[in-house]
């Protein structure tokens, strides 16, 4: 008896399948790699910044560079949410006579949600690029080199400050966010839309609580770490010139604008 | 009797992927003497420059500094180490956020007790060295090629390091500016008593300031030598990079 020792045909659907399920793999493997690496670099980072020398200049410095430097970008991103959701919710409200929840509506969401959220991304956006280019250009310039060889540390140097610096200046920009929305949503509400300001006010410190602004304030410090994690990451690992610098600022953005909506909701949901 | 070696190297062998870099690298630098590394451009002599300074791990292998395997050393032990040495960058390296001053100055506020006023008078002492007078309140951006490379020589002596690596200190200048860095490098030494490694592929530098030259291809050192008797190296890698050479530069 014959047997047929032939391998079975294979079609060309076959090999595209393949093919597509190998590049999947390299991508997914490349991104658990990539989140490894930061993870690995977060725990340096930590362990760096409890040991001697501290950099308190370079500390405030960056302090300055986020808070100082966002602090108009997020009073202004703040006053206009404030005015738009404000409007938007009194046209809402409106169908069902019920004006007197505009105040409380917008103190909840501006607190909960909208200030760290934008406040986070308008960081990203100014601060977040700007220290990923700076790091991705003294890496490929070979200065984070001659860092190391005059012995200095520069993780401790670079990264810790920038990081430490965006966990305590965050929040801060999330209350001032809170405040210029309250004061925009006051303006459109009380201003132009009729509303009366004994209304807007009683309702919203009826129904705006402390664990609603301290919600807002945790998410701003753990989205300042998230921020200035994976920008200096993407920074301090660039390579390929000036075009891998544009790149890794790219992938930065792209990273750190999604890391925060996901981290939004979870946070929500595991504060609540 | 002759000075014992500061840096010996032992059968160094380092790979990126399956890309084989340094294949069994051995090499001993005395004490005050200056070895240039010749080779041609991915040959591996920036890898093996930066081993020496614990950039780098190797697969296998020791590197001997001061009698002291760096190898297996944690950051704290290589930190240590790190500041018996002083590093030229092919592009300087200068921290472009700081003047010249602080970029200067910078190893010595890291690295030593010194207070401002003796600091102020150390770095003026090492830019008025190397020329480099009035430019204190200057940028790196400011500077051409030139002083951007004086500035890191000066920087890289400011600890007065008892080894000093210059990675290519000479490429992309014109003939007198090289010329002025090949004497930056004489007078280092001489002033200084340090240990100069020089990687370059500048075969009119490395003879003006060797007392060695370890010529690297392919991963390995093809001959060790004074300046004088590479010529009569029998090595036809040696020779073709020679004949190379000479032949554009007559």
């Amino acid at each position: 008896m014959k047997v047929n020792l032939k391998p079975p045909k294979r079609h060309a659907w076959m090999d595209g399948l393949q093919q597509g399920a190998s590049q999947v793999g390299a991508v997914f493997k490349g991104r658990v790699t990539e989140l490894g690496g930061m993870v690995l670099l977060a725990f340096q980072v930590l362990w760096c910044s409890i040991r001697p020398p501290f950099r308190l200049r370079n500390f405030l410095t960056q302090c300055e560079f986020i808070g100082v430097g966002s602090a108009f970008l997020v009073c202004l991103t703040g006053a206009f949410s404030g005015m738009v959701f404000a409007h938007q919710s009194a046209r809402a409200f409106q169908i069902f006579n019920a004006t007197s929840l505009v105040g409380p509506t917008v103190a909840l969401t501006i607190t909960r949600e909208l200030a760290p959220v934008f406040s986070a991304l308008m960081v990203t956006m100014r601060a977040g690029s700007a220290m990923c280019t700076e790091l991705g250009t003294m890496r490929v310039t070979e200065q984070v080199d001659a860092l190391e060889t005059m012995a200095i540390n520069p993780i401790q140097y670079l990264l810790v400050p920038r990081v430490l610096a965006g966990l305590c200046v965050l929040p801060l920009l999330v209350a001032l966010f809170d405040f210029a929305g309250m004061a925009g949503a006051y303006l459109v509400a009380v201003g132009f839309q009729g509303i009366s300001a004994g209304t807007f006010w009683l309702r919203t410190q009826r129904w705006l609580e402390w664990p609603d602004v301290a919600e807002g304030l945790m998410k701003g410090a753990v989205f300042g770490v998230v921020v200035t994690m994976v920008s200096c990451y993407k920074g301090f690992h660039a390579s390929g010139g000036a075009k891998g610098v544009g790149k890794a600022t790219t992938e930065a953005m792209v990273a750190c604008a999604l890391s925060i909506f996901i981290l939004d909701y979870l946070l929500g949901v595991l504060l609540h | 009797m002759s000075k014992p070696p500061i840096i010996r190297v032992v059968d160094l062998h380092k790979s990126f992927g399956s890309h084989g870099v340094l294949e069994g690298i051995n090499l001993s630098i005395r004490e005050g003497s200056t070895l240039v590394v010749l080779g041609g451009s991915g040959s591996g002599k920036t890898v093996l420059i930066k081993h020496l300074i614990g950039l780098l791990k190797p697969e296998k292998g020791q590197v001997w500094v001061d009698g002291e395997d760096i190898v297996p050393l944690g950051d704290e032990a290589l930190a240590r180490v790190r500041r018996k040495f002083g590093m030229v960058f092919q592009a300087a390296a200068l921290f472009d956020s700081m003047t010249v001053f602080e970029n200067v100055a910078f190893p010595l506020r890291e690295n030593s007790e010194k207070s401002e006023e003796e600091i102020r008078e150390v770095v003026h002492s090492r830019l008025a060295l190397f020329d480099l007078k009035g430019i204190d309140e200057k940028f790196p951006a400011d500077l051409s090629g030139g002083m951007r490379k004086r500035v890191g020589l000066a920087r890289a002596i400011v600890l007065e390091p008892k080894i000093v690596l210059y990675d290519e200190p000479t490429t992309g200048l014109d003939p007198i500016t090289t010329d002025y860095v090949d004497e930056m490098i004489l007078q280092a030494k001489a002033s200084l008593g340090v240990t100069s490694i020089v990687i370059s592929h500048d075969l009119a530098s490395a003879f003006k300031v060797a007392d060695e030259v370890a010529f690297l291809s392919e991963g390995k050192i093809l001959e060790l030598a004074p300046p004088s008797a590479l010529r009569d190296s029998k090595m036809p890698a040696v020779q073709r990079f020679l004949d190379s050479w000479f032949r554009k530069n007559e």
